[in-house]
């Protein structure tokens, strides 16, 4: 048999101590790793001012809190749940996953993990279906972030024997009685988690933080397209680049558009197209061939002819 | 009387900090975590009822004391519940640490029973007193 053998209990931390003692919180900062966090959620991600900012803040209410605590000054853990609202693809999924660390780093959860639900992972299709289902992801999140997608969905005013209901009642419990042992973060449009909030007042109540997320602007999202090439070893040629400022214009005024979403789908077909004008050419390819993308592969595009751009593509002729 | 059974049953019993500091390191080493309960408490009793699956996917151990908890809620007082780990590396593929978190509020213990066979030889064998009861009624 293994076990762990208990381990003497450590010192107390210093008592308040009339001023003399002091902690060094910008120490405090880059010990914690929170400082290379943040920095690498301003390299990594465009734009997303306001986002970051609220980060830096939440960053910074913490390092203090953690301070306080350790002067004895304040013993209850601050509730840490929040909301992130905005439209598809501006980068709510994305945030959630540094949030989880950012929170990790601070020790205000003990894993760090982000475990990603929607209403069906939570909710049953029978009675007596909905209580485990819901309490299984709970299980699967604690010590890490519980990200709920579209929480909107939970709630069903229509129904009034929606199975939602109960799923809202155990997380609302769960919130409440183990704010040590998980973080929620609810997502969604900011309209519908509005009338959400609305509607569920037990939720307003335990969720401390609402972030919004704004859409991108066109520069922004050429800028985020840049990066996801960069990140998959690809580059746009000259024209290729004028043809993807043109592309995203086009894009953004078009119904379904989904922020850094659309921008990631444009290059996965735009890659696609560049793959099989490389092999219809018939000649031995370079590396700059395989990593360049000409204005052809974006120019093939739907959008160009008015329709909307989606899969599967024109053939690219 | 007290039964003991698996590991630390001599020591006092475990308090929820200290299972949740074992459950943690089975975690850690990667094996599946498992919560069992039964009443009858013969040493012979190897396999006890599952409070749910195993848990191979719950990375902290608050998510083992969430199953822990609600498996006291439905039986305890009345139940053994034990939490036990097993290590599905190849080669160990078995159980790699065992303990009792939860016993009835009294342990009547158990009879000696002697058997006269072959002339005057004995055979010796213990029995519950609570297992004289149907299951479900006996603490
Ligand atoms: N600010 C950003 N910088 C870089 N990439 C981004 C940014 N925002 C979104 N993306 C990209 O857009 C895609 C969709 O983002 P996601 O976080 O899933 O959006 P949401 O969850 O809000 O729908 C992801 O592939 C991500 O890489
Ligand atoms: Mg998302």
């Amino acid at each position: 048999m293994e076990a762990v053998i208990d381990t003497p209990p450590t010192a107390p931390l210093a008592a308040p101590d009339g001023g003399e003692q002091a902690i060094d919180l910008r120490a405090e900062f880059t010990e914690s790793g929170l400082a290379r966090v943040l920095d690498e959620l301003d390299t990594d991600l465009v734009g997303l001012v306001p986002v970051k900012q609220r980060l830096r803040e939440i960053g910074a209410l913490l390092l203090v809190d953690r301070a306080r605590a350790r002067f004895g000054l304040q013993a209850v853990s601050p509730t840490l749940h929040m909301s992130f609202t905005g439209n598809p693809g501006t980068g709510k999924t994305t945030v959630a996953l540094r949030m989880a660390e950012i929170l990790h780093r601070l020790g205000y959860v003990r894993k760090g993990h982000l475990v990603t639900v929607t209403r069906d992972d939570l909710v049953g299709q029978y009675i007596g279906h909905t209580a485990p289902k819901t309490k299984e992801v709970l299980k699967r999140a604690m010590g890490g972030v519980l990200f709920i997608d579209e929480a909107y969905y939970l709630y069903r005013p229509e129904n009034e024997r929606d199975y939602g209901q109960e799923a809202i009642e155990i997380l609302l419990q769960v919130m409440e009685n183990q704010r040590d042992d998980l973080v929620v973060i609810l997502a969604g449009y900011a309209d519908r988690m509005e009338r959400f909030f609305t509607a569920n007042p037990g939720f307003r109540s335990r969720v401390a933080h609402h972030i919004d997320f704004p859409d991108y602007t066109g520069g922004e999202l050429e800028a985020i397209g840049a990066r996801i090439l960069d990140g998959m070893n690809y580059r746009l040629s000259p024209a290729a680049e004028e043809a993807f400022h043109r592309y995203v214009e086009l894009r953004m005024a078009q119904p379904h558009f989904a922020n850094g979403r659309s921008v990631r789908n444009a290059l996965d077909r735009a890659r696609l197209r560049q793959a099989n004008r490389l092999f219809a050419s018939e000649r031995p390819v370079t590396a700059g061939d395989l990593t360049t993308i000409e204005a052809e592969d974006i120019l093939a595009s739907r959008v160009f002819s008015g329709g909307i751009d989606s899969y599967p593509p024109l053939p690219a002729r | 009387m007290r039964i003991t059974q698996g590991a630390f049953s001599f020591l006092p019993d475990l308090d929820d900090g200290q299972i949740t500091r074992q459950v943690q390191y089975c975690i850690d080493k990667g094996w599946a975590v498992n919560i069992e309960f039964t009443d009858d408490p013969h040493p012979r009793n190897t396999y006890w009822e599952m409070w749910g699956m195993p848990m191979f996917d719950v990375p902290d151990a608050a998510g083992v004391m969430f199953e822990l908890n609600a498996c006291r809620k439905a039986h305890a007082g009345r139940n053994y519940i034990r939490v036990s780990a097993f290590d599905s590396t190849h080669t160990w593929e078995s159980l790699r640490l065992s303990f009792i978190t939860d016993r009835p509020a009294d342990e009547p213990g158990f009879a000696l029973d002697r058997q006269e066979v072959d002339g005057r030889s004995i055979r010796y064998t213990t029995r519950a007193y609570a297992a004289d009861r149907p299951e479900g009624a006996r603490y």
